[in-house]
This record gives C-alpha cells, structure tokens and sequence, in this order.
C-alpha cells in the first residue's frame, strides 16, 4: 500500500500542478480581460480584413476574411522554409563534401565560408541582404537584362511568364516519363543483382525526359509562349516592369540569408557524418576497385545519411522558424500579417498570438514527422 | 509521508511565488495613480523615434509634444516633469503594452478611431494632434499630385497602422493597382523608401515631414497636397481607471486651456493674482480644481510652470524644428484652428 501511495503520489501531485498553473493563467488572463472589457473570440476570423498584402501565392483582396489572410499568409511563409530547406540542402552537403577535399583552396574556402555566415546574426544577414543588396541594385529603368529576358531592379526580380496551351497534355507525358523512369531504375536494378551489369539509368532517364515532352509539343498540341516583362513608366522618373512575375526583393533577400546562414549548420552535419563513416570502410571499398565518386556515393553516403538526417532535421526546424524574422524586411510572412497587422486591427492579442504559436508548432511537428519517417527509411535494417 | 513533505512544500512555495507575482494585475480596479506615486515615475509609451512627436537625443533625454503629455502628467501627480520612464513602442506592440500594463499613459502619435475605442480595451482622452493621412514623392518623379498615381505603383508604409486600411480605402475607389509595402518599424520603412525600393511613402502629413528630416537629400522629396484620411492623434489610457483617464485628460486640457487664456511657463506664478477667476482656476488660485482627482490644488500650475501651455509645446517641438512651421488645424479655434477642449471649471 505504502509502496502504491508513493509510485502514485508524486505524478498525481506533477499534473495537479501542470493543471493548476494552466487553471491559474486562464482564470488570470479572463478576469483581467474582464476588467478591461477585452472580448475572447474567433469570430474576427470572418471579417473582412480590409488590408491589402504585397506578394501572395492564391488570390487574395482586402475583402477576403482574416482566415483567408491567414491562409494566405501561412503560404508565403511556407515558401519561403521550403525555398530556403531546398537551397540550404544543396549549398551545405556541397559545402560540408569541399570541407573534406584534398585540395588545400577548395578545403580552406569552404571553412571559411562557414565560419563567416555561421558566425554573424542572422537578423543582421537579412538586413544586410536587403539593404545592402537592396542599394546597390539598379533601379527599373537601369536594369540590364540577366538572361536576355530577365531583370533584376530594386523593385524585384522580374522574369516571363509561361502561357500555356493544352498544358493537361504535357503534364501527362511529364507524369509518364516519370513513371517509366521509375520502372526502369526498378528494371535496372533487378538486372544488376541477376547479373551483375550496370545499365545507363542517368542516360536513359535523361533521354526520356527530353524527348517526351519534346513530342508532346510536336504532336500533342502544346504550345509555350512566354510574357516577358516589359518596361513601364508610371511618372517621369519612376518605372516598373509590367508582364512576368516579379518576384519581390524581400523574398529573395530572405530566402538568401536565410539559406547561406543555414547551410552552414547542413555543411557542418554533412562533415560529420561523412568523418564518422570509418577510414576503413573508405578503403576496403577502394581495394574492390571502385572509383572515389562511386565510394562516396554507394559506401559513405548511405551509412553517413543515418549521422547526417536527425541534426539537419533541427536545421529545417530552425529554417522555419527563423522564417518568422521576415517581419523585419516586409516580406507578408506569418508573423507579419497575421501576428502583425491582423493583431493591431483587432486587438485580439491572445488569440491571434496562439493561433500563431500552434501554426509554427505544426508546421514544425510535420517536418520533424517527415524528416523521422525519412530516417527510418535509411536506418540499417537488421535481418 | 514524511519523506514527500520536503516536495510538497517546495510545490506550495512556487505555487505562491506564482500567486505573488500577478495579484497585482488581479486586483479588481487598477490604482493606477496609487502605484504611479508609489512607483515615484509615469509609465509612458511613445514612438520608437518620431521628430516632434517623441524623439530621443543622444544623451537620451525624450522631446515632443507627445513627450510632453506625459510630462504634463508626471508634473501633475508627482510634482516633477522629469519622472518619467519612456518605453519606446512599435505600432504593432503599443496597445499590448497598454492593456497588459506594462505602461499607464500611451502618447504615440496614435489615431482615435471608434473599433479602437470600443474594441480593444483603450480609452482615448482627447487629441493633441489634428493630422491626416497623405503621400511623399521623390521631386524628380514630375508627381504633384495623387491623380497622377498610376497603375503598379509601390507604396512603403508601416504595419499596425490605420495608414494601411486608409491606402487600401484610397487606391481601390480610384481603381489602381498598387503594390503595398509594409515594414514593421518606421526607421525601415525610410530606409527602404529612400533607397528606391518604393515609388511612394504613406504615412501621416505630420510624420512625413518628421521622417523627411531623416532622410539622405531631405530636399528630393515632396509631400502631396492632398489628404486622404481624418487622423486625430491622442493619448490613450487603459479602459477600467476612470480617475487616472480623467487626470490624463485634464492634464492635456489645462496645456490648452493655458495657451486660450495667455498663461505661460514664464508668467504662470503672476497670473494667480489675475483678475480673471478662469485664469486663477487654471493656476491652482481659485476652486478645488484637484480634489476630485486626489491631487493637491496646484497641479496645474506645476503643468504650465515645468511643462508651458499647448503652444509652448508646439512651438518648441515641431514649428521651431522645421518640421511643420504652420499650424493649421492645430491652432486654437479662437485662432482659425480646431483646438477647443472644455473649460476647466
């Protein structure tokens, strides 16, 4: 009995306390909202948000309630994660595998790329990008095009837009190639186990990708035009592009500081599962004959992936979340429009900063549940 | 059982340590003035850095004719213009920080409007700046005038602001498509306007003109004519205090009131021997002008005395610092302007 009482007591006692304190805030936060005549609500949601927001993915327009801006919102800053995840990925294992060159300049930058971006806040690096950047661009009626057809101003970056034509036929030979694509890698791999022979996969795959929708265009009906953005004058000194999609500076500085700070971290990870594969396994995998890049890519990688996957998965997190700093530079984000300007026109503090807090909790939970089941995936199955 | 009492009484201890911390803000009424006097300073929210309005110099000392409203308001209820602490604030954080109570008097350029009022727990006092909403232009553009917007203008404003409902308002009656900006401190929105990035800078004609005087070539730059909104800025206090939002009223009433009958920091000892009993009211001379506020007789006289009448204030903050010499509405309405608050009486 006495045993009973005290395996049971002191967690009876921890969750009377955690419901206590929880008890005890939501009790506080309702009398002194009572005293203050502050209402407690969802039902600002439907109303018409009435202001207006700069860069969007879907349509959005004042008249739209604040859940649609909230929406629309969560976008832009899913954007912006996934743009910076993608491009922090590709720059970090590049940087994090020239960290490991034997070549001594090559090696050498690659610290010291490392160490600079890592080392400076990244507040700072958005400022810096943005402002900096920001300055030293041309305006509209200045721009050289990059490309022929593109221009970077300080009003954004403009490129053309694709009108397409019987897009649905060209998706379906997009999805088609994909699909035997996948059955020939499937093929290819059967055929090595039987026997033994290495089939030209990157090739054919390459061939495939080019000449369907190639055909697509020839015979199925398609056709690409492009928008290209074509200078306006809106007074005598003021120009804008009009046509294409410009992308807004705020987004690209973002996306920029956000994916050269975090690339850093990805490069650090990606050093450190590479040097916990042992030199041993480097070598025996040498002496059966195969070539640096193929040990790196059949030896190293798979075994390093299981070091490499659940420090970089923080990485994404922190990506993410630090997405939240594009407040600073009027990028629509989150935090911004919904935390910032939804928050001020109606005042509903503690609703909008917890729906706030649930949203990133979530967005980063996904990731994090992601990122696991990608992991599991890759770990060593014991047989 | 005993061995658990040692954890049970450390639980209590942060229970109560817990209980300790917010009776405070549990208290069914805030005193407010009770703790201010306690406190020995006003708890006063400006802007993060607006000239004329609340601006900071190097050394830290605070100026404005918002500064000065919490000025007036510490002279009233602890004697001493000076104490007062001034917690800069973003658009976006200043009525939190109101209603949280984390300051008591907000004096920052902030506009009445009625969903503030009745909504969110905040209760304006008066207006102590009659602005509106307007456009600034680099000269270069050829722009005079806003009819000559067109469509795919950007516009840099700040978020949190009733700027951004009134540019939407604005732009879609006359059917252009625009490109908002919005930053979340004033500082950037400059920075970024003046860098290019917008064709147009919004804000209040009173602001604009403040924030031009920051700016790289303040001469490359115009303000528009035209006004696009009613803003009358005013110190805002938490709903729930009436004392402490009638203190706060008065104490902006009785600057203007002084400018009306004459009275000056200078002159103000030798008006208490004026023949006009409105005059000796003002100055703490004639009625019991404090009792209902539970302050002394003289706290009026200590505004005009350490802080000067409306005009003083005016003068001093935004006339003599270039920023908007004229008046105009911000005048007294026995002067042309709109400036008319109650008699204190």
């Amino acid at each position: 009995m006495n045993n009973k009482i005290k395996r049971i007591l002191p967690q009876f006692l921890t969750i009377l306390f955690v419901v206590l304190v929880f008890g005890f805030f939501t009790i506080n936060a309702q009398v002194n909202m009572d005293n203050r005549g502050i209402d407690f609500g969802f039902g600002f949601l439907s109303q018409e948000a009435s202001f207006d927001m700069q860069f969007t993915l879907l349509d959005y327009d004042g008249q739209d309630s604040y859940l649609w801006a909230y929406v629309v919102a969560l976008l832009n800053t899913l954007l912006v994660s996934f743009l910076g995840i993608i491009f922090c990925t590709i720059l970090g294992v590049i940087i994090g595998i020239a960290r490991l060159s034997q070549n001594f300049l090559i090696k050498n930058s690659a610290a010291w790329y490392v160490e600079f971006f890592r080392n400076i806040p990244l507040l700072l690096q958005i400022f810096f990008w943005y402002y900096a950047a920001l300055r030293a661009l041309p305006l509209p009626e200045n721009a050289e095009p990059w490309f022929g057809v593109t221009y970077m101003t300080i009003k954004g970056y403009y490129i053309p837009s694709m009108i397409w034509e019987n897009l649905n036929v060209f998706m379906s030979c997009l999805i088609a190639t994909i699909v035997a694509i996948i059955f020939i890698r499937i093929y290819a791999k059967k055929i090595q186990e039987k026997e033994g022979k290495q089939l030209p996969v990157l090739y054919i795959s390459l061939a495939l990708i080019t000449i369907l929708p190639l055909l697509s265009f020839l015979i199925g009906g398609v056709t690409l035009d492009f928008e290209i953005p074509a200078l306006k004058q809106l007074a005598q000194t003021s120009f804008i592009f009009e046509g294409g999609i410009a992308l807004p500076p705020e987004l690209i500085a973002l996306v920029l500081a956000l994916s050269l700070y975090t690339s850093t971290f990805v490069a650090e990870c990606v050093r450190a599962g590479i040097q916990g594969i042992s030199k041993g396994q480097k070598e025996a995998a040498a002496s059966v004959g195969l070539t640096p890049n193929q040990i790196l890519k059949l030896v190293v990688m798979p075994q390093a992936l299981r070091i490499i996957i659940p420090p970089t998965t923080n990485q994404y997190l922190n990506l993410t979340k630090n997405s939240s700093l594009a407040a600073a530079i009027a990028y629509p984000d989150l935090v911004l429009v919904f935390a910032g300007t939804a928050l001020m026109q109606t005042g509903k503090a503690i609703e909008i900063v917890g729906i706030t807090m649930l949203t990133y909790l979530s967005i980063s939970l996904a990731i994090a549940a992601l990122m696991n089941w990608y992991n599991k995936r890759i770990e060593i199955k014991e047989k | 059982m005993f061995k658990h009492l040692k954890q049970l009484t450390s639980l209590f201890a942060m229970i109560a340590v817990l209980f300790a911390f917010t009776t405070e803000a549990m208290a069914k009424k805030s005193k407010t003035l009770k703790n201010t006097q306690k406190k020995g300073f006003v708890r006063c929210g400006v802007s993060q850095g607006l000239p004329g309005f609340s601006n900071a110099d190097a050394s830290g000392n605070w100026t404005g004719i918002d500064v000065d409203v919490c000025r007036a308001v510490a002279a009233a209820v602890l004697g001493d213009a000076n104490k007062v602490k001034f917690t800069p604030l973003s658009a976006k954080e200043r009525f939190t920080a109101l209603t949280s109570g984390e300051i008591d008097v907000l004096a920052r350029n902030t506009t009445w409007t009625l969903s503030r009022d009745a909504d969110i727990g905040l209760t304006f006092v008066g207006v102590n700046f009659y602005d509106g909403q307007g456009f600034m232009v680099r000269k270069s553009s050829g722009i005079t005038s806003v009819d000559q917007f067109k469509n795919g203008i950007s516009a840099c404003t700040n978020i949190g602001t009733t700027t951004e409902l009134n540019m939407r308002d604005f732009f879609n009656s006359r059917g252009i498509s625009y490109e908002p900006v919005a930053f979340e401190k004033a500082d950037e929105v400059v920075a970024a306007y003046d860098a290019g990035r917008c064709d147009t800078y919004t804000t209040d004609k009173s602001g604009l003109a403040a924030q031009r005087t920051k700016m790289k070539n303040p001469d490359e730059h115009i303000v528009l004519p035209e006004t696009i909104s009613k803003e009358p800025l005013g110190p805002v206090v938490r709903q729930g205090d009436a004392v402490w939002e009638d203190i706060v009223r008065w104490s902006l009433n009785t600057m203007i009131e002084a400018e009306e009958y004459g009275i000056t920091s200078s002159n103000a000892d030798s008006m208490k021997t004026s023949d006009n009993p409105q005059i000796k009211r003002l100055v703490g001379a004639e009625g019991e002008m404090g009792a209902a506020f539970g302050l002394d007789n003289e706290w009026n006289l200590r505004i005009i005395k350490q802080v000067g009448n409306y005009g003083e204030s005016y003068k001093r903050n935004i006339a003599d610092t270039g920023i908007l010499p004229d008046r105009g509405p911000n005048q007294l309405w026995t002067k042309g302007g709109i400036l008319y608050v109650p008699p204190a009486r």
